[in-house]
């Protein structure tokens, strides 16, 4: 089995963003690896996560440091964390709404088994769809999210060098989100104020660990 | 004396500078803080399911900067929501010592207590079991005044 090797790199964060908040960060790797069906040891991963959730424990999540250092951040930004959940809590309530984590393919059970695990927010990008480096800004006046979805004056959303590629704690635009044809990716974790690092590392490592699990059987 | 008599008098309309990053910086903090504090008294209802969650609304248009005002607005909703919160966890933990005090009484004299029927959460817990005053050999125990209090041992099986 070939050794994992990540190369992490700190996104761009607008000046009146990072005025604003000055501990945001994205942090992202990209990676050789091409989305397929989960294979049995992730799906067996995801099982065995599914079982250590209980109601009380969902129930006091919000009061964990990293799950609430986003809930305060959904907070500041104008988000009610309890009807637009954190990707934490929103894995979390999927568990106890279906009764277990069901497989979707391999791209969505790492990041679901990353977030559960770490707390931290994660998205998965197509590599060959960004152009330039990602970074976080405020979306301009008129901007669309896939040329469709009108953004908000001043929302926050990552970008590459040219366009929004998804909304912050929000959805991936379809023009640069993982589909079958895709033979690389980027994976970013948001971090936030209350998040160190290593938190936003780890979970970047769990998600690309999980995606060579397939690459390597 | 003389530096206070003689303090220049501030013009009407003059203008004062405020440093809007420090305002928002506070007002952020605040809502990290109030965050928190929405969230312990969230945690301290559990598991009282029927009572109302203290939630406050999101402001609209996704996550965005938000004005000052709306900051502000926001601050303000959280402390208020808060405050209701506490104040109806408070009334509610009254209403369950209460209930405590009233299974004791159930307990030391049943027959001054026939038929109050007291339930785990009566009294803010979880689960089915409940004090129940019913008289010692039914109809017997009816007419001789024999009470006793009998505790349901908990769920009844699923079937």
């Amino acid at each position: 089995m070939t050794e994992l090797e990540l190369d992490l790199e700190d996104g761009w964060v607008e000046p009146e963003l990072a005025e604003e908040f000055p501990e945001l960060s994205l942090v992202h790797a990209r990676l050789d690896v091409r989305p397929t069906r989960s294979p049995p040891e992730v799906r067996h991963r995801l099982r065995m996560l599914a079982d250590r959730y209980t109601g009380g424990k969902v129930v006091h999540m919000r009061q964990d440091p990293v799950p609430w250092a986003y809930r305060v951040f959904s907070r500041q930004v104008g988000i009610d964390p309890d009807h637009d959940r954190t990707p934490v809590e929103a894995v979390a309530l999927r568990r106890l709404k279906q009764g277990g984590l069901h497989s979707e393919n391999v791209v969505d059970d790492a990041l679901t088994i990353a977030i559960a695990e770490t707390g931290v927010p994660l998205i998965a990008l197509d590599a060959d769809r960004v152009d330039g480096e990602l970074g976080l800004r405020l979306a301009r006046a008129g901007e669309r999210l896939d040329d469709m979805r009108p953004l908000s004056d001043r929302q926050l959303v990552v970008a590459d060098s040219g366009r929004p590629v998804a909304v912050v704690l929000g959805e991936v635009s379809r023009d640069a989100g993982v589909t079958r044809e895709t033979d690389r990716m980027a994976l970013c974790a948001l971090g936030v104020k209350g998040v160190p690092r290593i938190s936003l590392e780890e979970a970047l490592w769990s998600a690309a660990e999980t995606l060579y699990t397939d690459a390597s059987a | 004396m003389p530096e206070v008599l003689d303090r220049p008098v501030a013009l009407a309309g003059a203008l004062v500078e405020v440093d809007e990053r420090a305002v928002r910086r506070t007002l952020l903090d605040q809502v990290a803080r109030l965050e928190g504090e929405l969230a312990s008294v969230f945690c301290a209802t559990w598991p009282r399911t029927e009572m109302p969650h203290p939630t406050v609304a999101g402001r609209g248009g996704g996550p965005r900067l938000l004005s000052l005002a709306e900051l502000e607005e926001l601050r303000d909703e959280l402390a208020a929501r808060i405050s209701d919160a506490r104040s109806a966890l408070s009334d509610r933990t009254w209403v369950e010592d209460q209930n405590r005090r009233l299974i004791e009484e159930m307990m030391l004299e049943p027959q001054r207590h026939k038929w109050r029927r007291v339930s785990a959460e009566d009294i803010g817990e979880r689960g089915c079991k409940h004090w129940h005053v019913r008289p010692r050999f039914g109809l017997v125990g009816m007419l001789m005044n024999w009470w006793r209090v009998v505790i349901s041992s908990g769920c009844p099986l699923a079937t």
